[in-house]
């Protein structure tokens, strides 16, 4: 096992000699075209209280092993690019921290239900074509800028209505922990079905029409089984369960 | 093809323990809703019986009263009990009914659909199909 050893030269924060814990970092490897299953590559990383699982796999990645293929931006839970399995459960490598793994064994895995283009970097195509069809826009005849007001006012309990469904920062989590996604490939997807939710419940929207046609589907709406395990994993509090559940009662009659 | 798909497959339905109480009901449901259906059928089969005569439907209904017949029976009851409490409380949830309203989402993120509501109706559907388990049990083996 390589491990990195504590130099006070390291540009790297993590590689200060002060550091005491190190944990054991096993990095799923699998690269379609040339292997046939994947296999775990271990390091032994020092790790300090504040640092996250992001930081050991760029750690390592500069220190170790270049040749590991993660996605990554903006490291602060905003880009939703370094969504993957961590010790068994999909989460943000950014947002998670070592010290709350409670495990000296850290596991990383690309998200399942997601094809793996490499390592721990999925393919996010039809994840965003799907997202795409639900029409994720304002939709109306006229336009902000044609208007005499400028622009469409809205109170603050008007926003709240679909607020916690614009905080989604497509990172696929919930897609990745639902159960309905194990096994159908062409299901819509709490994602998506979340921010069908998002736009009907905005006020400046008349699309409802549209976008409860799409999810009316046979691998629509009704395929959640609101197991909530998309809420569970959330890292935003979008809460997709519930926007799933509501607009359920839009198709039902239950709400207007 | 499965392989680079990186379904989960059948194997996340079969892992219910990392999503907390909600994926336990799903998975409960499911067992439940299958073992209902299997007991569904097997009972259709048993009742036929009777077509074939007074003897063949009172061999059938000998096997009920072994200490197996028993105990499938007991989980019969605690299988129905669940997935009758436990489908209302779905039923509901996945008409909007107590799955919270939107707001302003704050740190650290509580789900609010993932409520207490939710969780205890899930915990009163195991707790009544374990009584009524007990129940059962005592009946049946209380002669
Ligand atoms: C009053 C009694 C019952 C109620 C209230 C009820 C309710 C429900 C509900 C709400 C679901 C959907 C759960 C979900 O969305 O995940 C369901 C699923 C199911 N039920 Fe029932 N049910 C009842 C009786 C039965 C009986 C008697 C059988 C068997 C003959 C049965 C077999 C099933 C099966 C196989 C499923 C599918 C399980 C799944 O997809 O996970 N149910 N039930
Ligand atoms: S709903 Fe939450 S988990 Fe799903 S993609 Fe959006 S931010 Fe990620
Ligand atoms: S790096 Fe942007 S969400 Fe983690």
């Amino acid at each position: 096992m390589a491990t990195i050893t504590p130099k006070l030269s390291d540009e790297f924060p993590l590689t200060i000699a002060s550091s005491t814990n190190s944990v054991t970092l096993r990095i799923s490897k699998f690269n379609p075209k040339t292997d046939s299953t994947a296999t775990f590559v271990e390091f032994k990383v020092p790790v300090q209280k504040w640092t996250t699982v992001l930081d050991i796999i760029l750690a390592v990645k500069q220190h170790l092993d270049p040749s590991v293929a993660v996605r990554y931006s903006c490291r602060q839970a905003s880009c939703g690019s370094c969504g993957m399995k961590i010790n068994g459960k999909p989460a943000l490598a950014c947002y998670t921290k070592i010290s709350e793994l409670n495990s000296n064994v850290v596991t990383v895995e690309p998200m399942n239900n997601f094809p793996i283009l490499r390592d721990l970097a999925v393919d996010f195509t039809q994840f965003f074509s799907t997202h795409k069809k639900l029409k994720p826009y304002i939709i109306r005849d006229d336009s902000e800028v044609t208007g005499d007001t400028k622009e469409f006012l809205q109170t603050p309990k008007e926003v709240e209505e679909y607020l916690q469904f614009s905080y989604c920062i497509k990172c696929g989590l919930c897609n990745s922990a639902c159960p309905t996604m194990a096994t159908d490939t062409s299901f819509i997807g709490p994602q998506a079905l979340a921010q069908a939710y998002r736009y009907i419940a905005d006020n400046r929207d008349n699309g409802k029409k549209d976008r409860l046609k799409i999810i009316d589907d046979s691998h629509g709406i009704w395929r959640c089984h609101f197991a909530g395990s998309c809420s569970q994993v959330c890292p935003k509090g979008v809460d997709p369960a519930m926007g799933i559940q509501l607009l359920r009662g839009y198709l039902l009659g239950f709400r207007k | 093809m499965e392989r680079q798909s990186n379904r989960e497959g059948i194997k996340g339905w079969l892992n219910p323990g990392r999503y907390g109480l909600e994926r336990v009901a799903y998975w409960l449901m499911r067992l439940t809703g299958l073992g209902l259906l299997v007991y569904f059928i097997a009972h259709v089969f048993e009742t036929s019986s009777i077509v074939n005569g007074k003897e063949a439907w009172q061999k059938m209904l000998e096997l009920t009263q072994t200490t197996e017949g028993h105990i499938i029976l007991t989980i019969v009851i605690g299988m129905c009990v669940f997935h009758t409490a436990n489908g209302i409380r779905v039923m509901l949830g996945q008409g909007g009914v107590g799955v919270g309203k939107p707001g302003r989402p704050d740190y650290p993120y509580k789900p609010a659909s993932l409520n207490s509501r939710h969780k205890l109706c899930i915990l009163a559907s195991i707790g009544l199909a374990a009584l009524a388990m007990m129940y059962g049990l005592a009946v049946l083996f209380g002669e």
